[in-house]
């Protein structure tokens, strides 16, 4: 047989695995063994060319393996054993899926005879992960592991990125075969369309140049198709200015002055009026969440939208799309590129300048985000951290919660994937193991998870896989003793009743030192970098325990279901 | 007569492996989209199938939706919503109706002029089996139903178009 190329000794299922593996660029994988996985990590046992990290749950192995994923642009790779072990993966797999990571999760399956036998430690993992993986596979032949495995990858990181399971019998794995890498895929029903209509992209450039009062909306998929700068470059030949979604901070250099940064429930509210107000729409890699338009029959009410997403489904689900274009946004916007430097376009350009002006008025009249609180506000913990790190280009992971919106709020980056968070499920729990991933795969790097008391009680326990392979990841917990979020909500909308919102924890100072980690306390404000400063140099795994105000509340908000300009900027101060 | 329908038909050529029943019927209930009738089995080409759906989804944008969810499925190769094209849908019906004396020449003068044949006779009654669309079904049925249907046993619809294209096994459409 031509072009495919083969070894002529026999391997078994667990050491085609290890051989596909590197065939992939694999080299860290996150893991946790269990009874039918047993030959793999036999098969690893000698492997020089793999590095396991044991976490100490599965579902933090998805998420470190997402972690590790959004700041390499690689595919993370998972491995977990069956029944337990996969179904503790399943929040990690559907959070990847939500946000769009390339994740291959293999699992550990019973032997294929005793499939639907309710064997120990079964678990149909191929039903429970169908609908919130991209793609799943259970290996029913030895023979067809290898061609799965390539397929999966290509899966995971082609078209909208996302996770793909792999479910493995105990049986495939100890089995035989020749070991084939198939040079070739061939998936008829998977062609992910990398162009768009080139009428479509024409069309849109010209709306685009005509438009008055234009705003592009930039999302998740400028990063997966690395477009930025295309998007630079189109932002500036146009004059348009350009908000970001949540998903696609840096994706469009925050320090620009046609940047408008965050829009939607808690974004900037010159961002949400701007978006209001704009008469032409360009979004995208965006699906448009609830999150990022209010009330959609308000949103972006006058203007002709266009929407860039190379997965159709996207397109017309929630926003009605007056030109939708099916695409890559990179092949996209250079298309667009190309077609405006060939021909001649007029475009407006002291129309839009003073558009970006009364842009800029709305945003002048901004009030200060930070409250005057006897504890130490949380605001002010985040900015002052931000200020004394941004100069070390840090990888910035939060949990869910008031503080990731802060987090958001605050932290202005230039590039992407520097902002590690889980947008589409709102994980808690999330931050911690992600910020685990991106240490393994930045060794060098400062990386900081921005918590809170709820949330890094989530998965706590990996502060022993960080100390056990020394990767010192910053965990700076906004420590108010509330689910803050939902005590933000309580106290709105539901007659202040605090019903199980009160939330307490461990001494965590106690708890970084139990697992030898450092913890640090800070309660007041001149604190704040001393203490960072001593917990950037130490290079081990650190709790800070910032213990501030109960009561701070995220502004500005959108109530959910108002239109995107009714906005809250305070607690006594509605804008609309 | 199609555009009166307020069910649509879908037909999606899919990769014929295990599961891709429930993949395809998954999607319809994880999303909220209703199935009325949904039908599989093996077409003329080797390991691909055919699933036929009907769904009373809804408005245009529903079966928009429901259509590139489907064509997102990686074993879903085509993905045709038999509405949006000239076709022609059947459903076959397998029906038992109570035979008594005085209603026997009626049961029997009904099934001729629907083409029904009748499959099976017990003393007590007759069964029927009838082939045709939506709207010869429908009818069929609610002029049995007053002489007393205990059993009836629809196939679901299946549609093919009335082109001379057809779909190949990469999912190409040829002619």
């Amino acid at each position: 047989m031509t072009g495919i190329e083969t070894k002529a000794d026999k391997l078994t299922g667990a050491q085609i695995f290890l051989e596909c593996l590197k065939k992939e660029g694999v080299d860290e994988i996150f893991g946790y063994p269990g009874g039918v996985i047993l030959t793999i990590y036999e098969a690893l046992y000698n492997c020089k060319e793999i590095k396991h990290y044991l976490v100490r749950h599965e579902q933090a192995a998805i998420h470190a393996a997402e972690g590790y994923a959004r700041v390499t642009g690689r595919a993370g790779v998972a491995l977990v054993t069956s029944g337990p072990g996969a179904t503790n993966a399943i929040t990690g797999i559907a959070n990847a899926y939500y946000d769009g990571y390339p994740l291959v999760v293999f699992t550990g399956q019973v032997g294929s005879s005793q499939i639907g036998n309710d064997a120990f430690q079964e678990a149909d993992i191929v039903g429970i992960t169908r609908s919130c993986c991209k793609h799943n596979y259970l290996v029913k032949d030895v023979k067809d592991l290898s061609r799965i495995i390539k397929e999966a990858f290509h899966i995971a990181t082609t078209g909208k990125p996302g996770p793909v399971v792999v479910d493995m019998p105990k049986d495939i794995l100890s089995a035989s075969t020749e070991f084939v890498w198939p040079d070739k895929i061939k998936l008829p029903g998977y062609n992910p369309n990398y162009n768009g209509h080139p009428k479509q992209i024409s069309k849109a450039l010209e709306l685009l140049c005509d438009a008055e009062r234009p705003v592009i909306i930039a999302g998740g998929g400028i990063v997966a198709s690395e477009a930025m700068d295309e998007l630079k470059q189109l932002a500036d030949k146009l004059n348009v200015p350009v908000a970001n979604t949540l998903m696609a901070k840096g994706a469009y250099p925050e320090d620009d002055p046609k940047s408008l940064g965050m829009l939607g429930m808690h974004g900037n509210f010159w961002t949400n009026h701007a978006v209001t107000n704009c008469d032409v729409l360009f979004a995208i890699g965006t699906r448009f969440n609830d999150r990022i338009t209010g009330c959609l029959k308000r949103f972006a009410r006058d203007a002709q939208i266009i929407h860039v997403d190379i997965d159709p489904c996207s397109i017309n689900k929630n926003v009605k799309v007056d030109i939708p274009i099916i695409g890559d946004a990179k092949n996209v916007m250079k298309a667009m590129l190309e077609d405006f430097n060939s021909h001649e376009y007029d475009i407006n350009y002291e129309v839009k300048q003073s558009w970006l002006e009364q842009i800029n008025d709305w945003r002048n009249k901004r009030p200060s985000l930070e409250c005057s609180t006897e504890k130490l506000s949380a605001v002010t913990v985040i900015k002052k951290i931000y200020e004394y790190t941004k100069d070390m280009d840090p990888i910035v992971a939060t949990e869910v919660g008031q503080h990731q919106m802060w987090a958001a709020q605050l932290w202005k980056f230039n590039k992407p994937r520097r902002f590690v968070t889980s947008g589409g499920l709102g994980t808690m729990g999330f931050g911690f193991p992600a910020a685990m991933g991106a240490s393994v795969a930045l060794k060098d790097r400062l990386i900081l998870n921005i918590a809170g008391d709820g949330s890094i009680q989530m998965n706590i326990q990996e502060l022993a896989t960080c100390v056990e392979y020394n990767l010192p990841v910053i965990n700076i917990i906004i420590n108010n003793g509330y689910l803050g979020m939902v005590r933000q909500w309580q106290e709105k909308l539901y007659d202040k009743h605090y019903s199980e919102t009160k939330i307490s924890g461990p001494d965590f100072v106690k708890v970084a030192e139990a697992y030898g980690a450092r913890g640090f306390r800070v309660t007041k404000e001149d604190e704040i970098i001393p203490v960072m400063k001593e917990a950037i140099e130490c290079k081990q795994p650190v709790f800070i325990d910032f213990v501030v105000e109960e009561c701070e509340m995220v502004y500005p908000w959108v109530l959910a279901g108002n239109p995107l300009n009714k906005v809250l900027l305070s607690n006594s101060c509605p804008i609309n | 007569m199609q555009n009166n329908n307020k069910n649509h038909v879908i037909s999606v050529m899919v990769k014929d492996e295990a599961g891709i029943v429930s993949r395809v019927s998954g999607l319809f209930s994880g999303r909220g989209y209703s199935i009325e009738s949904i039908t599989a089995a093996q077409t003329s080409e080797k390991g691909y199938a055919r699933i036929t759906i009907e769904t009373s989804g809804g408005d245009a944008d529903v079966i928009e939706q429901i259509t590139k969810q489907l064509n997102r499925l990686i074993p879903v190769l085509k993905v045709v919503d038999l509405g949006d094209v000239e076709s022609i849908e059947r459903e076959l019906i397998l029906c038992k109706v109570l035979a008594k004396d005085e209603d026997r020449s009626e049961i029997l003068r009904i099934a001729e002029i629907f083409g029904a044949k009748i499959i099976d006779v017990t003393p007590r009654t007759y069964t029927l089996q009838a082939l045709g669309d939506e709207r010869q079904i429908r009818s069929l049925i609610e002029l049995l139903r007053p002489i007393g249907i205990r059993e009836l046993v629809r196939s679901g619809k299946v549609g093919i178009t009335r082109s001379n294209q057809f779909t190949n096994g990469n999912g190409k459409v040829v002619e």
